[in-house]
């Protein structure tokens, strides 16, 4: 679990995220919703230590990400995986050698186990044929899958997703959400996903954080976004074509039914 | 506000260096990166340092030739002038002028490419230290290479030189050759290849550092090559008066 005091960042004389207190639940996706600008990325950058926060707590497992520096915070890294919007994967090696590289560095199995665990990450992510390819070389689909391989190499304890969909088709953006909905429940991780797609809040989103403007507006359930009454977290969301038609599908359900007559009534 | 600048950047550079020189995590990684710089910066720039060391040999004796020729000046003093031009400034400090385009501009847009896809995140977030695995293996790679290139300059040049005398008929090689064997000081060669090592530490640390904070896209990343060839240059330009003056002074 991850848990955020109070946390603060600011560059020069601009807050970009207003004190946020929030949670990231234990083999749950937890998203991260909100506007361009609303300062997601900033807190994704906090959660894994690419930014220090000007004040607050990152509290993974009771052990503040803030106060932590060299091997520690090494060693904590060594529990986080990563996907990138653009999948960061490193394009002087090959598909294998990238999954390979985090055992290479970091793991203590042998060698021969080393190379099964790699080929067991591939398989996991259906990209077993592709380990000898370069990330030039395949699309932009199977370059996220092989960053999912990547960041579940070391069996992280804390998975973060930076936009896993943006950029692949709604077909793609499926298959790569579930897999890390799989991923996330497979080995009871917990994962932090900042997106825009309402698609992935409708599949996948089990525990939503909206941001705005810097401050954590709204916390719930997708089925909770239905039912919300938060007018900036309304405007977000039905502003999304597909999320419009559920509400409005769910409303017309709920009239059908209250026109309904009861048994009594008859 | 040029001071503060100067100072910040000055820092900066400190603070990077300061996380390149560390052991490595892995010696083994290490290592086989170590040698695939190698061949990369130093193998691969011998073509273009035999090339232009060969010209530039040829045109220092017709150069020299040409304007000190006097009849009250030995024949041989053009093979001896040439030869101190080549081994004391040519292949030296010329020829690194022309490596910091070329290696140079290579380290910067390879690592500011990197640092834009966010390839240096991906590292830190495993646990790697980006900058020492990044730098290095290139920095160590091209320093440890430097011999052999200067080495290659230096006898490309003094063939160029045999070649335009021979061929062009400029003037008798024997008396070229004369004057390349006279009042020769081996210490000059090392004087020669203890100043490229520094050129090469700059060439490669200061590249390295323009690419290592390319913020940005493309645009970002050509002007951070652009500007890590510039201030190589002027390094290499002012440290040569230095080291000069520190070692023949």
């Amino acid at each position: 679990m991850i848990e955020v005091k109070d946390l603060r960042k600011s560059f020069d004389e601009r807050e970009v995220l207003k004190g946020i207190s929030a949670t990231f639940e234990e083999g749950k996706t937890n998203l991260i919703i909100g506007q361009s600008g609303s300062g997601k990325t900033v807190l994704l950058k906090n959660l894994v230590g690419l930014i220090r926060p000007t004040n607050g707590e990152i509290l993974y497992d009771n052990r503040d990400l803030t106060k932590m520096a060299g091997e520690e915070l090494k060693s904590l890294r060594q529990e986080m995986g990563m996907i990138f919007q653009g999948s960061a994967l490193f394009d002087a090696k090959t598909v294998f050698e990238n999954v390979y590289f985090p055992l290479e560095m970091f793991s203590k199995i042998s060698k021969e186990d080393k190379i099964k665990r790699a080929e067991f990450c591939l398989e996991r992510v259906n990209l077993k044929d592709a380990g000898h390819l370069y990330p030039s070389e395949i699309s932009g689909g199977m370059m996220k899958r092989a960053a999912i391989a990547r960041a579940i190499a070391l069996n992280p304890k804390y998975l973060f997703c930076d936009e896993p969909n943006s950029g692949l088709d709604p077909q793609t953006s499926l298959v790569i959400d579930d897999l890390i909905h799989d991923i996330t429940k497979e080995y009871n991780i917990t994962t932090v996903i900042n997106t825009h797609d309402m698609n992935s809040v409708m599949n996948i989103g089990e525990k939503i954080l909206f941001i705005k403007e810097g401050s954590l507006e709204w916390t719930g359930t997708s089925k909770d976004i239905m039912s919300s009454t938060n007018e900036a977290l309304n405007r977000f969301v039905f502003a999304s074509d597909l999320f419009k038609k559920v509400k409005q599908a769910e409303m017309k359900e709920a009239t059908a039914q209250h026109q309904k007559p009861t048994t009594n009534q008859i | 506000m040029f001071l503060s600048t100067f100072f910040e950047k000055l820092g900066q550079y400190v603070l990077l260096m300061s996380k390149v020189f560390t052991k490595p995590q892995k010696w083994s990684v290490f290592f086989r990166q170590f040698v695939q710089e190698i061949n990369k910066l130093g193998v691969g720039s011998i073509g273009i340092v035999i090339l232009i060391s060969f010209f530039i040999g040829a045109v220092i004796v017709v150069q020299i030739k040409l304007n000190i020729d006097n009849p009250i000046m030995p024949r041989w003093t053009v093979g001896y002038v040439s030869r101190e031009i080549i081994l004391l400034e040519f292949s030296s400090s010329i020829m690194f002028l022309i490596l910091a385009g070329k290696v140079g501009s290579n380290i910067a847009s390879e690592i500011g490419t990197i640092r834009i896809t966010e390839q240096i995140d991906a590292l830190e977030i495993m646990g790697v230290n980006s900058a020492n695995y990044l730098i290095l293996p290139k920095t160590l790679a091209l320093m440890v290479f430097t011999p052999v290139l200067v080495t290659f300059s230096i006898f490309a040049g003094v063939v160029g030189g045999f070649v335009v005398a021979g061929i062009g008929h400029i003037m008798p090689v024997a008396d070229l050759e004369f004057g390349f064997q006279s009042f020769f000081k081996p210490f000059y060669v090392w004087y020669a290849i203890i100043k490229s090592i520094f050129f090469a530490y700059i060439v490669a640390t200061v590249a390295s550092y323009y690419g290592y904070y390319a913020r940005g896209g493309s645009l970002d990343v050509g002007k951070a090559s652009t500007n890590s060839v510039v201030m190589s240059s002027i390094l290499i330009l002012a440290s040569d008066l230095v080291i000069t003056q520190l070692m023949m002074g």
